[in-house]
């Protein structure tokens, strides 16, 4: 599956941020200048931290309290930070915030999750040649709850697909900055966010009938 | 390319992701398949759905506020351990050349970890996407924009198309014949890749300027995904070479080229 991947470049919503740094790695900053560099970053990306935090927690006080978690954690370790994607480097710690925030919080979090299983019926449709109702995803997505139905297939799918998407579609990530802060191979990101959509397709398709 | 492939490969399609020979590819398979076609424009009318419909969760205006106090104390912190110190009593001058020493042992070594951790780091990184690259080249069989065995093709036109111009050498005498080059993408640039062949297998070796470091650099080796890797820099210039042969060819194959650049 890895195969065919351009790994292009792309850059982010800001022009210069995913720009490699050639540049030293920063000896410590003096407190105030820390201070200042932070509210930067935190001022640029909160939102994204706090978006991503929100779809992998699917609640909101939790994803506060992540996203707080993170972001001590980021002042912390922002002199190691050498310069480069700012958003990339901050949604990587909220990640690992929220992962291992769920390790000590599991029972708190919801473990609602459609299983795999959607997706066989999808692919043995393919392989005995028949083509699905290709109308049916359009249909749906016309109709009026498709809002309803989008945003609760998305939270129903697993996190490693959900997180994806999130960042794919939401923070429009190029398959590079996501393998950067999920910290996996681009053909990862590749083969994470093809299930996902079709786990969510599924999903659509599903709601579909039963409406 | 059959429907199962573009099925696997639609998502990508979608995000532009994909290298040139494989989107070539689609675009005649999707011309050509009509149900791969509805099935890829139903995964475009996803993507545009969840880009419209799905919520985009804002921070709460308190958060942010909250996070700047929480911040705020941790740096303040620090302040009771300061008025402890004044309790500490001054070591006595002959301690000072001690403590000093150690204090810049300390620091150098956590300087050099950390140089060297976010060296690996980055060089992680990069065998990833060489990992990619040669596996792309093989899978797609697009090895060699330029396939020739004469060096003296590959070179003028590697320069061409490049801001820079990567020694090609010749290794046809140490079992290594050249099959041609070709331009990939690496490292947020351009680079070149030379292609040379070792019995059936192939091995792609991605050269371009090594800004981060233009001292030169040992060789090293590693295993990824079956693959071995080598790399090294010289001359400001970095090489990665990576090929399915065993470790100790690669390394021959490392040695010979280094030794003729």
């Amino acid at each position: 599956m890895s195969a065919g991947l351009a790994s292009s470049t792309r850059t982010g919503r800001f022009a210069n941020e995913s720009r490699p740094s050639t540049e030293e790695p920063p000896a410590a900053l003096p407190v105030q200048d820390k201070r200042e560099r932070f509210d930067q970053i935190l001022s640029m990306h909160l939102d994204a931290a706090y978006d991503l935090a929100r779809w992998l927690t699917r609640d909101e006080p939790n994803a506060q309290d992540v996203v707080q978690e993170a972001c001590l954690r980021a002042f912390k370790f922002l002199d190691g930070f050498r310069g480069g994607n700012a958003r990339s480097w901050l949604l990587a710690i909220v990640r690992n915030t929220y992962y291992s925030w769920l390790e000590k919080h599991r029972s708190q979090a919801l473990n609602v999750t459609l299983d795999e299983e959607y997706l066989d019926g999808d692919e043995s449709a393919l392989h005995n040649g028949h083509h699905e109702d290709s109308n049916d995803i359009d249909r749906v997505l016309r109709e009026a709850d498709c809002r309803r139905i989008i945003n609760e297939g998305l939270e129903k799918i697993p996190a490693e697909f959900r997180e994806t998407i999130v960042l794919r579609e939401l923070e429009d990530m190029s398959y590079k900055e996501i393998a950067v802060v999920m910290n996996v191979p681009l053909g990862t990101v590749m083969s994470r966010l093809a299930r996902g959509r079709k786990l969510l397709s599924q999903y659509v398709r599903q709601a579909n009938q039963e409406s | 390319m059959d429907c199962l492939q573009t099925r696997n490969l639609a998502s990508a399609y979608l995000d532009r992701e994909l290298d040139l020979t494989s989107t070539i590819a689609m675009d005649r398979h999707l011309e050509s398949c009509a149900g791969c076609r509805s099935a890829f424009d139903q995964q475009s009318s996803l993507s545009s759905a969840i880009r419209e419909h799905a919520v985009y969760h804002t921070a709460p205006a308190a958060l942010a506020d909250r996070i700047r106090a929480a911040v705020a104390t941790t740096s303040a912190e620090r302040r009771p351990n300061e008025t402890r110190a004044r309790r500490w009593q001054w070591p006595s001058f002959g301690h000072w050349f001690q403590m000093g020493a150690a204090i810049a042992a300390t620091a150098t070594i956590t300087w050099t970890a950390a140089l060297q951790l976010s060296g690996l780091s980055q060089s992680e990184l990069i065998a990833d996407q060489v990992v990619s690259g040669h596996a792309r080249s093989v899978v797609t069989g697009h090895l060699a924009d330029v396939a020739t065995s004469d060096q003296h093709t590959v070179k003028p036109w590697l320069s061409s198309k490049l801001d820079f111009s990567p020694a090609v050498v010749d290794l046809t005498q140490s079992g290594f014949p050249l099959i041609g080059g070709r331009v990939d993408y690496l490292d947020h640039r351009p680079v070149a890749a030379l292609v040379y062949a070792r019995n059936k297998h192939v091995i792609n070796l991605f050269v371009w300027p090594d800004d981060a470091s233009p001292a030169a650099a040992p060789m090293q080796t590693l295993a990824k995904n079956g693959y071995n890797v080598v790399h090294w820099s010289a001359r400001g210039m970095a090489y990665w070479a990576i090929s399915d042969v065993n470790a100790e060819e690669i390394k021959d194959f490392a040695r010979k080229c280094a030794a003729a650049t």
